[in-house]
């Protein structure tokens, strides 16, 4: 059994020192070469100044905006370092609400929240995905349901008809990979600056 | 459940199925040490590393000696991951200035990446470095997951040597799994990655300015080699805290297909490796068959549930199935065949928020891991988890012909059952005992989020997750207290290591004994009769040991669901 010390000892650092090192710090500088924006977190740029991801959602209040998913995201209490207060789309602390199906805070979030949306647009039926939270609390999509059921009340705050909203909408719309993969989304973050820009003009 | 979400499920399975032949036939001639293609380039390293180590390449050892071998292996990782965590203020790779981390946080993570679990009771992104993730939990995600597979490789030499006192040698057989099939896949797996989106650099958190004007910190880091192998070694471990649910652990409807299909591989091929080296590849298939069975009803029952919703959903008009806690870009049936296929197999990593489910399809999970993740399983533990069903299984079909049963050519005696059944009595034991304290003990009852038999079930997952090495979580569950860092360390410890020692020490007798020729009264093993009979064993083995503990939780939760009570 002694014998076996060395290579207990040895032959754990050196294949720490290659899985541990080796690997992710090559596997770094190889990506930075053939994908270096993924590498760096897919971040978008407007007039100079890093606005996003395109892959992180962020949270949207703004009439004139798309809305994306609830988030149930938190950070630390400023107050009181040992609690947590709400934080949306805190891409720090990534994390989802983790309510089950019998939870009356769920029961009690998801009432309020269709009575708010059923408000806002009484002529659609009110998508899933609006009043649910992701599981990261980041999602950066939503369902084209759930873009559609926002058309009317972007295009009033914007002073531009529905069509045009609704053709941006479409544009930003991904379908399935080869037509199987995945499920139709519309990135939130994407649609939002496509909106800016069709104002710009 | 729509066409387009069964034909997602069919093509997931139809891709496993078309690699575990060719896969199992690479990773045979890796474990025989035969060339392969990537011979000429690795050789030299592997033969460098074996001198520079003292380890005896040809020496082979016993069951004992392996055993301890692996044992002292996991001595030096803890060492490494609880030191790095522990020192991480003062290491290098550490942009975002994470402090130290609890003695016992990093306590349960040390033992829950050496045990294969990676349990996250740290929160990623929040609590530790670049270092810590690079030095601390990849390189246990590589190591964890090789010694899996060597232990399984041992005891398929155990079923396939005959009069032999040794089954191999640990330190080679973790040297080259290393280095033949978990690094070269994750080379190329990583650089796929990055391609879908997901980031791989050193630098710091990203301020960003969103488009309302708010400040945005994005955390950032070496995120995708080690999304590679925490999937492809069956870790789970996430870099963020919301596991291969962020955006930036699985971005796309591609890199989810591929992450489940990566989970499944290794542990798929291991079937074909044992067919192949007991001399006959349908004796893998038809353990193949008895994992697809299960499978298969196991997503059919989730996939049901999740795309159904609750009945709070319904009473208010609410279509599209429960996407509480799941993303767009996953939807239900992707979300779902997800849940299933990581607890199938002991992954543990999550794309939607299992503690969100709906009672039935948060069940599903439950029962996977409470069978032993024996369901293509954990790379290595699965087939080992499987093969120890198996002699079960060849045990009880004895007693009902009265033959004394025999297995590939081995006779399967008291010594195997007896080990058997130590093994899989002591899975149950860790988390119905330590579910039943926690429930009676009022600081881990206040750790529950949901109130009712949710809250049960959120203990009941979480120790069941434990001991099963599976590492996904109910993650309502406020983990990181000094309680249950203790209790689930030891489900940990308990679910991996004593279910290895009975394992290998059947590896040791099985080696040692004559290898006899099939007769005209050898149950054959090959067939549907057999595969039906695992099946059986494994259900009823399973259903008596947790029923009245699911009773007790997602069953009254679905009663109490369509009642339409809430808690």
């Amino acid at each position: 059994m002694l014998r076996e010390i060395r290579p207990a000892i040895v032959l754990l650092l050196v294949l720490t020192a290659i899985t541990g090192l080796a690997y992710p710090l090559a596997m770094t500088a190889i990506a930075g070469v053939i994908f270096p924006s993924q590498a760096q977190g897919s971040l978008i740029e407007r007039d100079g100044k890093v606005i996003g991801s395109a892959l992180i959602g962020q949270e949207f209040k703004d009439d004139k905006y798309f809305h994306g998913r609830l988030s149930a995201t938190l950070a630390p209490d400023p107050n009181d370092s040992t609690k947590t207060v709400s934080a949306p789309y805190n891409a720090a602390n990534s994390g989802g609400s983790n309510l089950g199906p019998t939870s009356k805070a769920l029961a009690d979030r998801l009432k309020e929240d269709v009575d708010k949306l059923k408000a806002e647009n009484p002529n659609a039926a009110v998508p899933v995905d609006l009043v649910t939270t992701s599981a990261s609390g980041l999602d950066p999509d939503i369902s084209p349901e759930a873009a559609e059921f926002q058309v009317p009340r972007v295009a009033k705050a914007r002073n531009m008809p529905d069509d045009q909203v609704k053709q941006l909408v479409a544009s930003n719309t991904q379908g399935r990979l080869l037509g199987l993969i995945g499920e139709p989304r519309v990135n939130v973050l994407a649609l939002n600056l496509a909106l800016d820009r069709a104002t710009a003009k | 459940m729509t066409m387009i979400g069964w034909l997602q499920i069919i093509l997931f399975c139809a891709i496993i199925v078309a690699l575990t032949k060719p896969l199992g036939g690479y990773m045979t001639a890796v474990f025989n040490g035969e060339r392969t293609f990537l011979s000429p380039v690795l050789r030299p390293i592997e033969a460098g590393i074996y001198w520079f180590s003292g380890v005896e390449e040809r020496r082979e050892q016993h069951w004992l000696t392996y055993t301890v071998s692996m044992l002292l292996f996991h001595v030096g990782g803890f060492l490494i991951i609880y030191g790095v965590m522990r020192l991480q203020a003062v290491l290098p790779f550490n942009p975002a200035g994470q402090g130290a981390v609890a003695q016992d946080l990093s306590f349960n993570t040390a033992i829950s990446f050496i045990t294969n679990t990676n349990w996250q009771n740290y929160g990623g992104e929040s609590t530790v470095s670049y270092l810590v993730q690079m030095l601390g939990l990849t390189h246990q995600n590589f190591l964890s997951a090789a010694t899996g597979i060597a232990l399984a490789v041992a005891l398929i030499r155990g079923f396939s040597r005959a009069s032999m006192r040794t089954i191999g040698n640990f330190w080679v057989d973790v040297t080259r799994t290393t280095l033949y099939v978990l690094l070269p896949i994750c080379v190329v797996y990583t650089l796929f990655l990055v391609w879908q989106g997901i980031p791989q650099t050193l630098g710091p958190y990203v301020e960003a300015t969103t488009l309302e004007g708010a400040k945005q910190t994005i955390a950032v880091g070496p995120v995708a080699s080690q999304v590679a192998i925490k999937m492809l070694g069956t870790n789970g471990g996430g870099f963020f805290n919301a596991n291969a649910a962020h955006p930036f652990e699985n971005p796309t409807a591609l890199s989810n297909l591929v992450q489940m299909l990566s989970i499944f591989l290794i542990g798929a091929a291991m079937t074909n490796v044992f067919g192949r080296m007991v001399g006959n590849q349908r004796q893998g298939w038809a353990i193949f068959a008895v994992m697809g069975v299960l499978f298969i009803a196991g997503v059919s029952i989730t996939y049901w549930a999740e795309a159904n919703g609750t009945s709070i959903m319904h009473a208010l008009g609410l279509t599209g199935g429960n996407m509480e806690g799941k993303e767009v870009r996953f939807g239900i049936v992707a979300s779902s065949l997800f849940a299933v296929v990581t607890t199938a197999a002991s992954c543990g990593a999550v794309n939607a928020m299992h503690d969100s489910f709906t009672a039935l399809g948060g069940m599903i999970p439950l029962i996977n891991m409470q069978l032993g993740e024996v369901i293509i399983g954990g790379v290595g533990a699965g087939l080992y988890g499987m093969l120890l069903f198996v002699v079960l299984a060849i045990f009880v079909a004895g007693l009902m012909v009265g033959r004394t049963p025999e297995y590939v050519g081995k006779k399967i005696e008291a010594r195997e059952v007896k080990m058997a059944m130590l093994a899989i009595l002591v899975l149950p034991l860790m988390y119905l005992g330590w579910t039943a304290v926690s429930v009676v003990y009022p600081a881990a009852v206040a750790s529950m989020a949901n109130a009712g038999p949710h809250g049960f079930t959120e203990v009941l997952y979480a120790f069941t997750s434990a001991t099963g090495n599976n590492g996904s979580a109910f993650a309502g569950l406020t983990g990181n207290t000094l309680f249950y860092n203790l209790t689930l360390a030891s489900a940990m410890f308990v679910g991996r290591f004593f279910m290895i020692v009975p394992a290998m020490a059947i590896a040791g007798s099985l080696a040692a004994k004559k290898s006899i020729p099939p007769s005209a009264g050898t149950f054959p093993t090959t067939g549907g009769l057999f595969v039906g009979l695992v099946v059986g064993v494994i259900l009823i083995i399973g259903g008596l040991t947790f029923f009245p503990a699911l009773a007790l939780g997602p069953i009254v939760e679905q009663l109490a669901m369509n009642a339409g009570n809430v808690f």
